[in-house]
């Protein structure tokens, strides 16, 4: 399958942060990259994987049920968020 | 942002889970009156494409199978696990994201044959695949003629997409549990949850009792 | 309102609607009956000048776009979650760079949304569109292109038709390549503002081009879509 990109779930993640993210840039724990949230590859199947455009480690993930959400984000060792 | 005041539906609202009805929304078909579709899902004639990750391309040369957790690990190279015996088997797959599909044609060869060259007494295994992917299950629900490791659907080599060159079938679960691309086996006595049920998806996942997420 | 075939722009009645940005899209989420419930999202293809309005296209295999393709009919009702995105959005009062918007089938919608709100706000900023579609009929907005085009404000609209050509065809014919897009792009030393929307694989074979023409990637925004 194919992946997107962060702009598909930019809904999901205002509404877990309260702020559009997108223009939020993330650093990989695999290779240290930094990259716009909008920029990282978006696999959606059972759940939301996002990953790393350079070197595929797992950023986050977002599995959404009816009335749950559970999220891991241990892929990035830091968040930069435009105050 | 919360979905639209007019129309309002907040995520934080936990027990709230009734939109506004959309006149003449259907949705894909649910329930049939066969006995073959498990709650909450619909029959359909696709094969639906999903992933965690990209498809990797492990040429076959470079392929193995490895059981570890045993008295000592035990690998097949492809040409070596294509001498081993095969069975043919027509199932019925479900999916998590609520698609079933009857009648689905695999060849490959059964866990336990697998299993046979295994000196073990593990309770527990975890899948691990090509891109990292990995899901646990009791050896019980991967023994008795209940799991292969399929390298062809429909009569024709299992395509990368699919989890070509070959995957976990375990129809008996949620498809989630027939790992692709996978490599081995990690026999072991404590259950280790795997790339979705540590993240919310069931530990066993049947889906006759309709064992999607924690706590169902 | 149909746009072509398998297209139709809805135009929303939203409560307490907030205005957006041109490039934003929402979330929209549909419940049967039973309580059984979809969502997909979906750019918005108006100014912000305008009331909200969707463009959608049919899927074959689609479970909400043929609903709201073929089903959904004024009155009816859904719930929205946006508009979302500070990333994929162009203001006409932002520094005036040319604008480079590539668009692949659907993946026009957002920037027509620009391109929309370019002309309302009267900008003259230099722009171009390559819009990349499958034959002619399936061009979406293909008058009020031709109306844009011909505005004589500093927008240039190139198409190419991919599968089928009408005779007397004079535009491009074939998939947006490296070649085309040195042809049609303003060229890097312009420092455009880059927007790339449709579907992966049109999106990162364009932004690839367009990088090793020189562009810096910064300057290239992109919008993956799901579908073909």
């Amino acid at each position: 399958m194919t992946h997107l990109d962060g702009n598909a779930i930019a809904g999901v993640l205002e509404q877990l942060f309260g702020r559009d993210l997108t223009l939020a840039s993330s650093r990989c724990t695999g290779c240290g990259a930094m990259r716009e949230v909008a920029d990282i590859h978006v696999y959606r199947s059972a759940g939301i994987v996002a990953r790393c455009p350079d070197c595929d480690t797992v950023l986050f993930r977002i599995v959404e049920a009816r009335d749950r959400m559970w999220l891991d984000f241990r892929g990035f060792s830091s968040l930069q968020v435009r105050s | 942002m919360p979905f639209d005041p007019a129309f309002r539906f907040n995520a934080a609202c936990k027990t709230h889970t009734v939109g506004i009805i959309s006149r003449g929304f259907r949705g894909r078909g649910r329930g049939d009156d066969s006995g073959r579709l498990p709650p909450g899902q619909y029959a359909t004639d696709d094969f639906p494409v999903l992933s965690a990750g990209p498809t990797p391309h492990t040429p076959l040369d470079e392929w193995t199978f490895t059981i570890e957790g045993g008295a000592e690990p035990v690998r097949w190279t492809w040409d070596e696990f294509r001498t081993l015996p095969t069975e043919t088997v027509t199932k019925d797959i479900h999916c998590v994201t609520k698609w079933s599909k009857f009648d689905t044609d695999w060849e490959g060869v059964s866990v336990d044959a697998l299993l046979e060259s295994v000196d073990h007494d593990r309770a527990y295994a975890v899948a691990f695949c090509d891109g990292g992917y990995t899901t646990n299950l009791p050896v019980e629900d991967l023994t008795g003629g209940k799991a292969w490791v399929a390298f062809a659907y429909d009569g024709e080599p299992l395509e990368p997409e699919h989890g070509g060159p070959a995957r976990l079938l375990v129809p008996h679960l949620y498809f989630w549990k027939s790992a692709k691309w996978v490599r081995g086996l990690s026999l072991r006595d404590e259950d280790e949850p795997g790339f979705w049920e540590t993240n919310g998806y069931h530990n066993y996942g049947d889906p006759w009792r309709e064992q999607r997420y924690w706590g169902d | 309102m149909t746009e072509t075939p398998r297209v139709r722009t809805l135009i929303l009645d939203v409560d307490g609607w907030p205005g957006h940005r041109a490039g934003q899209h929402v979330d929209v989420r549909l419940t049967a009956e039973d309580g059984y419930q979809a969502e997909r999202s979906y750019s918005l293809a108006s100014a912000p000048e305008d009331p909200p309005a969707l463009t959608v296209e049919r899927l074959d295999d689609g479970e909400v776009s043929p609903y709201l393709v073929d089903e959904v009919v004024p009155g009816d009702r859904f719930e929205l979650r946006g508009p979302v995105g500070g990333y994929f959005v162009w203001d006409a009062d932002a520094l005036p760079e040319p604008l480079l918007l590539v668009a692949g089938g659907s993946g026009v919608v957002p920037l027509m949304a620009m391109l929309r709100h370019r002309a309302a706000a009267g900008s003259t900023v230099p722009a171009k569109l390559l819009y990349s579609s499958r034959t002619y009929e399936e061009v979406i907005y293909r008058e009020e292109l031709e109306r844009l085009d011909g505005r004589g404000d500093g927008l240039e609209i190139v198409h190419t038709l991919t599968r089928a050509q009408p005779l007397g065809w004079t535009g491009h014919a074939g998939r947006v390549d490296v070649d085309l897009l040195r042809e049609v792009s303003f060229p890097a030393r312009r420092n455009p503002r880059v927007f790339v929307c449709g579907p992966t694989s049109f999106v990162e074979a364009v932004a690839e081009g367009l990088v090793s023409l020189g562009h810096r990637p910064g300057r290239i925004r992109t919008e993956r879509f799901g579908g073909t």
